[in-house]
């Protein structure tokens, strides 16, 4: 008999959806059926099972191919090169669960390495604007049951989040919304007619890299002040129009993406978007969310918070303490300036989504991914190391772009002998303290198997 | 006056962090001690004297002692940070952070700077004769108290935020900056002799910005209220005075609201209507 | 089998009513033991200080609102890490210290056990992942109830029963230890950006007003019989003249008695209570009510309540007073966060300058240290700094040096810009009062852990209990004469043994000992309503499903469960 196993996470995007149900086979060996997730979900868990998973670790040969190798063999290289390197880079973290990043955590320090994550090229700049100006925000469970007007600004859920307008921000019916839809006035800020953008009661087709002013215009507004007749290409009579929507609503909610994150302005967009939520606070409820973009790419930003007390960009070279610096201790900054010398690519495809200068600086240096596919990265790569899918072979806490930790399950196992990003990284760092003959430093009791004992040469 | 000269002879492979390169740290020492000073290349320790020839005197206290570096800097981090007094002169580039929380003395570089130079600054003196990259006089992330005093003078270009938090204090750029200037201060001069692009006084609670050039987007929170004639940096000169932002908070004093102030010069080409 | 002897030490047991006989402790595995045996390590403690590990009531160290805290200050780290060890994990943070230099710092002070003041439920798997990150010290959580829908709904109508199911449920769900109140109401009404100011003020919405929250709580907590009474945060925290809600709510208490049995006598613990303490009807007027207030808790037994001692440094404030912090904002304009959480609870943090120039912060100061001083009962009255909230909580030793010594305390005002004015605002100047080695270690020790109804555990030296020794370079009979040497000695113990293992030495970490994670499991009877009602709020409201929000187990890998067998 299939086994239907319910309330099952997805590791999907920063909506985290944990209402999936999973049909898997007698043998729990292979997945049949996905029920309720979004098209992309649902391809995650049909793919987990798929006939080109790699299922052992791939080294480079000198004549430029790649080669099966054990994982004995890649923790070794992992580690040397680790501990060889000056500054090495481990970025990524896109779809890993929090105890991967938190066994990360541990490499890292003893590394000397800079640790940081997709947000660098993300959502980044949010995280400089909370820096600057704090979050005033809630779980989305307040907005299913309060906010009766709902802002997008630059992001554009019906494409990125696909669920998340159904489960949280516009359809649902809620304690106080229970008219669901028709309790909602949705205002999309796109310069673009998004998905979104269609399904919004006001659509404030902004000037491309206008997005500050326009919410300066917001703020001037709201305190009583005059505006130019036209601000970021919109009519001041739009823009007072939407102001009362906002100043007259029991609950607002902004949301805003990419479209604020990386358009000109970056983090001063969200600063001042921030800064509009609170004047609205003075006068009604008011929260923002960040749009996040994976299912938990607001874990490392946990973890890493409460272990060196930064998110992201963090250089832990000076081995006392950690740094920050954003701008200088980034991901592409230190690529394009040639600050590292050592690149590991976890969870993600820093391959496909960086800028080709910074990427070819990296592979100037040894250049390791570890993931469960093959993506752009693993191609480039001295080493590919694969390991469990998250959400489908091993399960963990995730943060949902709210920063609510939900734990996921494991639906089928994952295949034989390939580890979990936080074995394999905890096996990392034995292999790294046996190789300086130092004691590890509270590691937690596992089950990991030590690696062999040679010493550095 | 003692002088300490460095010469560098190494460039590294990554980028070197030279914090103890400041007069307090150098004073007292002699160059062979001051050859022994740690720096960090990522986690690897070396000695200033791995990458620089230092000869000279130091002077008993930092206030009587000048550094000249004869070379390039473009790879070294942290020149000047936290120093109080004497002098620093660098023949060449440097790196990110010069004169970095810096709060007494002087650093002259001849050629360019990258970017935080002159991060949370709070006093003391700071030359720049080519361009600099950005966060020129900024706060480090997240604080609220940006520059508080001192002057930091770029005779060339800057990148975008300049004066982020600033609550004191002065910034002269010489020909044109890019966006954001201002953003968040409370106080404190800046100064742009050329062009700015936009975003000037964003969220600005109080302070003083001059443009002299031209600002291409002017903020909707920004209201014209007049003309005035002021005298910046030797010349007379008619600005077009603005408010704001008006969509920030702004302090009471005597039940008047004070107010960031803009003067963008009169005679600007600018776009913006009068 | 492991045995320790810590012998010839200046022992002060208040549990036993020991005061600086000179004596041995022997340990055996984790316990303390009558005796040690011939082959017992022997560790001198001549001309010491030998005292319980401690333990800390109230503190804000593990969860979602501390972890925004550390994300969005990383000014706080800034040329702050004074205390890096070699071969430890990196120690980062002054005011939110990260996980590592949380467990560091308690076990460098002595501290055995920390309660995590505020857990949000829905983010219960995110404090235990901190707490499982925080090494050394044991650890605790309470979940916050004072603004949950569930109760609101079944305390309107009084049932007792249905709250007590729910309540085991939630304790059980998040592995928590107790009932904590938070501006009971009035964060409900944050949710609609309202506020509870009095304890009868209605709750917007739910038709019921604090008052019936907090008595409601107390019942539903003495009807489960819990090792901890409720925990409580008083409506109007921070606001001058709030002592008069303070003694309403303190009055809330009147005529119920505790029952349980874990020997504990309150029935009401009230926390952080110098933000309760104000008098004034603004801030031009703001003084001192330290004495209207301490004078009550005085004399009701079935009160204890934790200082909150404001320490004079830059720090984080967080709660889950979530219009509290909006306030305080609106006061510094500095940054701002805030979660609401749904259906449960919300918090805020913001940044805030404990500054000597300024007259408030200095009359805050006074506050605390003379309701410390006005306490007629010490094992009632405990040293907290609300941490972060008023200090960090390496600010203890500060705080201790205050209370024992008029002398650093006149030398504190001497910093003040305004020190005639926080004279004239309250009675600190005037106070000659000086506490003893013994009634700080029942301040500190003794008195928590039997409020938290874990006096079996911590809290004394007693053959039985657990193996939590601290050493402090004191010589009970010549204390230094210069106040700082007091705060020296407390900030690092000469020795610490946590749960049998030596963890500290000289005041540097030697071990990462074996923490453990302390929670209650009330057994009540089925309550299909209850259930249903659980069942039918994750349908309909909640956003995350009902079998993803238990805490698993495998988040608090050191578990020690205390199971309370409800009868009824």
């Amino acid at each position: 008999m299939p086994k239907l196993i319910t309330q099952v996470g997805c590791p999907y995007c920063g909506a985290a959806c944990d209402d999936l149900e999973i049909l898997v086979s007698d043998d729990g060996k292979k997945i049949l059926e996905t029920r309720n997730a979004c098209v992309i979900g649902s391809e995650i868990f049909h793919h987990a099972t798929s006939s080109n998973r790699l299922t052992r670790p791939r080294l480079r040969q000198p004549d430029g191919s790649f080669k099966e190798t054990t994982y004995e063999e890649a923790i070794d290289y992992t580690a040397k090169a680790l501990l060889h390197a000056k500054k090495p880079l481990i970025y990524g973290f896109g779809s890993t669960n929090c105890e991967g990043m938190s066994a990360v955590g541990r490499v890292s320090e003893k590394a000397g390495a800079v640790l940081d994550n997709c947000a660098s090229i993300c959502h980044g700049p949010s995280f400089l604007a909370i820096f600057d100006n704090g979050y005033p925000s809630c779980t989305l469970g307040e907005i299913k049951n309060r906010a009766d007007v709902v802002v997008f600004w630059g992001c554009n859920p019906m494409h990125a989040h696909p669920r998340h307008t159904s489960r949280y921000s516009i359809f649902p019916r809620g304690f106080f919304t229970n008219r669901g839809q028709k309790h909602r006035t949705v205002i999309c800020v796109d310069p673009r007619e998004t998905d979104t953008a269609k399904l919004a009661d006001h659509h404030l087709m902004v000037k491309q890299g206008h997005d500050y002013d326009l919410f300066d215009a917001f703020r001037t507004v709201l305190r009583g002040h005059d505006i130019p007749k036209e601000v970021a290409g919109i009519e001041k009579a739009r823009i007072l129009e939407a102001a009362e929507k906002m100043k007259n609503a029991r609950f607002v909610m902004i949301f805003f993406g990419m479209g604020c994150t990386h358009t000109d302005g970056r983090n001063h967009n969200v600063d001042i978007a921030i800064s509009l939520t609170r004047d609205l606070n003075d006068q009604t409820k008011a929260s923002i969310m960040a749009m996040r973009g994976h299912y938990n790419i607001a874990g490392p930003g946990q973890v890493w918070s409460w272990q060196f007390g930064f998110p992201y960009c963090i250089d832990l070279s000076k081995g006392t303490h950690a740094h920050m610096n954003p701008g200088e201790t980034s991901s592409v900054d230190l690529a394009m300036r040639d600050e590292v010398d050592c690149f590991v690519n976890v969870g993600t495809d820093a391959g496909a989504h960086f800028p080709i200068e910074a990427v070819k600086h990296l592979k100037n240096h040894p250049f390791i991914t570890v993931d469960p596919n093959i993506n752009m990265a693993s191609e480039i790569s001295d080493l590919h190391i694969p390991v469990r899918i998250v959400g489908v072979e091993e399960p963990g806490v995730v943060y949902r772009m709210d920063n609510v930790p939900i734990q996921f399950k494991k639906v089928i196992d994952g295949p034989e002998g390939v580890p979990s990003d936080e074995e394999l990284f905890d096996r990392v760092y034995l292999r790294m303290c046996e190789l300086t003959q130092t004691e590890p430093i509270w590691i937690h009791e596992k089950t990991h198997v030590p690696t062999t004992t040679s010493q550095v040469d | 006056m003692a002088t300490i000269t460095m010469k560098p002879f190494k460039t590294p492979e990554l980028f070197l962090e030279c914090s103890n390169i400041s007069p307090d740290v150098f004073a007292g020492k002699s160059p062979s001690e001051i050859s022994k000073l740690e720096v960090r290349e990522g986690k690897i320790r070396n000695e200033l004297g791995d990458f620089f020839e230092v000869t000279g005197t130091s002077g008993t206290t930092a206030e009587d002692t000048d550094i000249v570096i004869e070379g390039d800097c473009s790879r070294v981090k942290y020149i000047g940070m936290k120093m109080t007094a004497g002098s620093i002169t660098l023949n060449g580039n440097a790196d990110m952070y010069v004169g970095g929380w810096m709060k007494g003395g002087s650093i002259h570089v001849k050629g360019n700077v990258d970017s935080f130079c002159g991060i949370a600054m709070e006093g003391g003196e700071i030359q720049v004769d080519g361009d600099a990259q950005n966060y020129v006089g900024c706060a480090y992330r997240g604080d609220w108290r940006g520059m508080r005093g001192g002057t930091i003078h770029i005779h060339g270009s800057a990148g975008n935020d300049i004066g982020t938090f600033m609550l004191g204090g002065t910034i002269i750029i010489e020909k044109n900056a890019f966006i954001h200037v201002s953003t968040h201060a409370e106080g404190g001069t800046v100064i742009i002799k050329g062009d700015v692009q936009g975003r000037v006084g964003g969220q600005m609670v109080k302070g003083d910005i001059y443009v002299l050039g031209d600002v291409t987007y002017m903020l909707p929170g920004f209201k014209e209220i007049g003309q005035v004639d002021k005298t910046i940096a030797g010349q007379d000169i008619t600005f077009r005075h603005f408010i704001g932002d008006l969509g920030e908070r702004h302090p009471k004093k005597k039940g008047q609201e004070i107010y960031g102030n803009l003067f963008l010069r009169a005679s600007s080409p600018s776009g913006i209507p009068q | 089998m492991a045995e320790l002897v810590i012998k010839n030490g200046f022992v002060i047991d208040p549990s036993r009513n020991i005061n600086g006989d000179v004596a041995d402790i022997a340990i055996r595995d984790d316990k303390i033991v009558e005796k040690g045996g011939k082959d017992a390590k022997v560790i001198d403690a001549r001309g010491k200080v030998v005292m319980p590990g401690g333990v800390d009531i109230h503190a804000h160290v593990a969860g979602p609102k501390v972890n925004a805290g550390r994300l969005m200050r990383p000014e706080d780290k800034l040329f702050k890490s004074p205390n890096a060890q070699e071969h430890y994990r990196m120690e980062m943070g002054f005011s939110i210290p990260s996980t590592f230099k949380t467990g560091y710092d308690y076990a460098r002070m002595g501290y055995a056990f920390v309660m995590e003041a505020a857990m949000p439920p829905l983010h219960g798997p995110h404090v235990h992942e901190e707490i499982h990150d925080t090494p050394i010290i044991d650890e605790g959580a309470l979940p916050v109830f004072g603004n949950n829908w569930f109760v609101m709904e079944y305390l309107k109508n009084e049932e007792i029963e249905n709250t007590a199911a729910y309540v085991a449920w939630l304790l059980s769900a998040t592995k928590g230890f107790g009932l904590k109140l938070v501006n009971p109401g009035g964060t409900a009404a944050w949710a609609w950006g309202l506020n509870c100011l009095s304890i009868n003020d209605p709750v917007p919405f739910y038709d019921i007003t604090p008052a019936e929250i907090i008595t409601g709580l107390m019942k539903t907590n003495e009807y489960l019989g819990l090792p901890h009474s409720i925990h409580l945060h008083h409506n109007s925290l921070g606001i001058p003249g709030n002592y008069a809600v303070t003694l309403d709510s303190l009055q809330l208490a009147g005529g119920i008695t505790a029952k349980n049995k874990f020997n504990r006598e309150q029935v009401m613990h009230s926390t952080h209570i110098q933000f309760h303490s104000y008098g004034g009807d603004s801030w031009a007027n703001f003084e001192s009510k330290a004495k209207e207030v301490m004078d009550y808790v005085n004399s009701r037994k079935n009160l204890t309540v934790d200082l909150g001692c404001v320490t004079l440094d830059e720090t984080t404030t967080m709660t889950a007073d979530g219009p509290f912090e909006h306030h305080l904002n609106s006061l510094n304009h500095l940054k701002w966060a805030n979660t609401d959480v749904e259906l449960e609870t919300a918090a805020g943090v913001v940044p805030y300058i404990y500054d000597k120039d300024v007259k408030v912060s200095g009359i805050q100061w006074a506050i605390g240290l003379e309701l410390g001083l006005y306490a007629k009962d010490p094992s009632r009255t405990f040293i907290t700094t609300d941490h972060p909230n008023a200090g960090p909580f390496i600010r203890y030793p500060r705080v201790i040096k205050w209370l024992m010594s008029q002398k650093a305390r006149e030398a504190t005002f001497d910093t003040l810009k305004h020190s005639s004015k926080v004279i004239d605002a309250t009675d600190l100047h005037g106070i000659d009062k000086e506490r003893t080695l013994y009634e700080i270690a029942q301040m500190t020790r003794t008195g928590p852990a039997k409020a938290l109804g874990l006096s079996h555990m911590y809290g004394g030296l007693g053959e039985g209990l657990d193996a939590n020794v601290a050493v402090f370079d004191l010589d009970v009979n010549n204390m230094p004469g210069d106040p700082e040497e007091i705060e020296k000695a407390f900030l690092r113990a000469s020795l610490f043994v946590k749960s049998g293992q030596i963890v500290v030495k000289d005041g540097d970490i030697t071990h990462h000992g074996n923490k453990r994670t302390v929670w209650v499991n009330a057994k009540v009877k089925d309550n299909p309503q209850v259930t249903r009602d659980i069942h039918d709020k994750f349908l309909k409201n909640y956003t995350v499903s009902i079998g993803n929000y238990a805490v698993r187990d495998n988040l608090a890998p050191n578990p020690y469960v205390i199971e309370v067998d409800v009868e009824a």
